[in-house]
């Protein structure tokens, strides 16, 4: 019983991603179109990113708050609460910006972008473009999901700013941390490779997030039970794949 | 004025009032007169016409022959045949769940049968492409059930769109056509509102005038009077007549309202149990002397028409409310 189930368990998922892989293949193909129509993607931009974000800069704040926090009490215990400013600094750019943002992103632009294009699918919008000889994955699939990949690094760099505001918030102004310590110790110590690496994983969690939401939206079944389950399968493979990816990222910087 | 595409070889600068170039005197029938255009049979395939005998091959827009389709263990055809002619109204009536939606999309290329051929202006669906089907549905406009308007475009941008994909049309020109495609469903004041604003009616004739802003050769309707008042169904109803007699296209019309189909339709065809069981004018299907369609047209409850689903439980759960 229990090999039946693991099997059809290998099986579904096999069948799942080889269906996400076609289908990456498909909006891949119908990306070149629809960068041709920038106005598509501009507003897709805007719908991901401008729209989330106020929840990014809140979360950037505190995220950054809570690391200065943690860190000066983990630092004081060496004496070496001056480098506050390169931990929060490393923490955020590397680490916390594109995975929090992403998680975010996920629950925010993600779920809103399959609900959207499931509620499209239920109300019979893609089939009237199949109809009208337009083909979706050009008009709605492809926009969105390059929309979704330039907004996320986007998102992530103001999650930093923001989050290194909120830490600098803390440490110096409420900790007592030298102001001056701070800022040079993160200037001396940050490298670009650093920012890259956040860069890098910020553009493949967009990727990633962007391309389950995307798909879960597109292949919802037309009714208000399927765009819902299609919204959670969204915020939890998002949620599952970005931690995953950030492991093997994580690992391969080292 | 450019079409990229080329389909286009008609004038796109037409309401529903004016003529648009196409040879519409064999689409002006009035209803119930099934004279056919020619006696000349071309094609022996389509020499069984269950409609009238017989039709010329270029006369035929739409041949389904022996279509069967259905999905899970559900078989929706079983041998479907049906031909629908050039100008003029073909209605498909039948009881909810008989698959007259699904029939539709099998004209369109939406699905394919599991056996049998659908041709469309002489071409089977299933040898073509994606982009040789996407070229067949130009040709095609369809009026959804609820509209299907999109919904982040107001009312212009709507009708507009077709033009915008499929042309590189100066925004002046775009703005007259749409402009006078609006005024022919009487809602060119409507332009600027959102689909949000819009009554089922209002929604209706914006998809419609969506549906003819390409010109079509052919205008599929899904249940175009489900739900409408009695002010907005009579409206559809003498739309859908002008596109057919002012621009010669030729209407595919879905549909269960027995009455307001009989006053437009020049074929009706009935199915009933993945079967049409039924063809002729909708006053020969009136005057039937079988079961299922005195039932059909009657609106009985009693019939060969079953009221309840089948059940495929046994007696036992039935009579004895035993799961076993």
């Amino acid at each position: 019983m229990s090999a039946v189930v693991s099997d059809n368990l290998v099986v579904g998922s096999l069948r799942k991603i080889g269906l996400v892989t076609l289908f990456l293949v498909r909006i891949l193909g119908q990306c070149g179109p629809a960068l041709a129509r920038p106005s598509l993607v501009v507003h897709q931009i805007f719908n991901a990113g401008a729209r989330s974000l106020v929840i990014i800069m809140l979360a950037g704040l505190f995220v950054g708050m809570v690391l200065a926090l943690t860190g000066i009490d983990l630092l004081k215990r060496f004496g070496s609460e001056d480098v506050l400013g390169v931990a929060a600094a490393l923490g955020l750019i590397k680490e916390l910006g594109p995975v929090v943002t992403a998680l975010l992103f996920a629950g925010r632009a993600g779920t809103s972008l399959t609900s959207e294009i499931g509620l499209m699918r239920a109300t019979d919008q893609l089939t009237a473009m199949e109809m009208m000889a337009v083909d979706p994955m050009r008009y709605v699939a492809a926009p969105r999901f390059l929309g979704g990949i330039i907004a996320m690094p986007l998102l992530a760099g103001i999650f930093d700013i923001v989050g290194l505001f909120g830490a600098q918030l803390v440490g110096v102004q409420m900790m007592g941390v030298n102001a001056g310590t701070f800022w040079s110790q993160m200037q001396g110590s940050v490298h670009i490779d650093d920012v890259n690496e956040g860069i890098i994983k910020s553009v493949a969690f967009g990727f990633a997030c962007t391309l389950i939401a995307v798909y879960e939206g597109y292949n919802a079944a037309p009714t208000a039970e399927g765009v819902g389950l299609a919204t959670t399968r969204t915020v939890v493979a998002s949620a599952v794949l970005t931690l995953l990816i950030d492991y093997l990222l994580t690992a391969a910087f080292l | 004025m450019t079409i990229q595409d080329g389909s286009l070889n008609a004038p796109v600068l037409n309401g529903a009032a004016v003529g648009n170039g196409r040879p519409t005197g064999a689409s002006a029938q009035a209803p119930g007169d099934s004279t056919l255009a020619s006696d000349a049979i071309t094609n022996d395939a389509i020499a069984d016409d269950v409609v009238a005998g017989g039709v010329a091959a270029g006369d035929l827009v739409v041949d389904v022959r022996d279509v069967h389709y259905g999905f899970a263990a559900r078989s929706i055809f079983n041998g479907l045949d049906i031909k629908v002619r050039k100008g003029r109204i073909t209605a498909f009536m039948g009881p909810s769940g008989t698959g007259k939606t699904t029939l539709l999309r099998l004209i369109t290329g939406q699905i394919a049968p599991s056996r049998g051929k659908v041709v469309v202006w002489g071409q089977d669906l299933a040898t073509l492409g994606r982009s040789e089907i996407y070229g067949l549905r130009k040709r095609m406009g369809m009026l959804f059930q609820n509209g299907a308007l999109l919904t982040d475009l107001d009312v212009y941008e709507n009708v507009a769109f077709p033009l915008r994909e499929h042309t590189d049309l100066p925004e002046p020109l775009i703005r007259t056509i749409v402009l006078t495609k609006l005024h022919s469903v009487g809602l060119r004041g409507a332009a600027y509102l959102m689909p949000g604003e819009l009554s089922g009616g209002m929604a209706r004739r914006v998809a419609l005038a969506r549906a003819i802003v390409m010109d079509p050769e052919v205008l599929i309707y899904d249940e175009p009077f489900v739900g409408l008042d009695p002010i907005s169904l009579g409206v559809i109803l003498r739309l859908i007549r002008q596109m057919n007699e002012g621009l010669g296209i030729t209407s595919i019309v879905v549909s269960h309202d027995v009455q307001e189909l009989a006053t437009i339709a020049h074929d009706s065809y009935l199915m009933s149990g993945g079967k049409i069981v039924a063809s002729g004018t909708p006053k020969e299907l009136a005057a039937s002397g079988l079961e299922v369609v005195k039932q059909f047209m009657t609106g009985s409850d009693d019939g060969p028409v079953p009221f309840h689903f089948p059940t495929t439980k046994s007696y036992r759960d039935q009579l004895l409310g035993d799961d076993e």
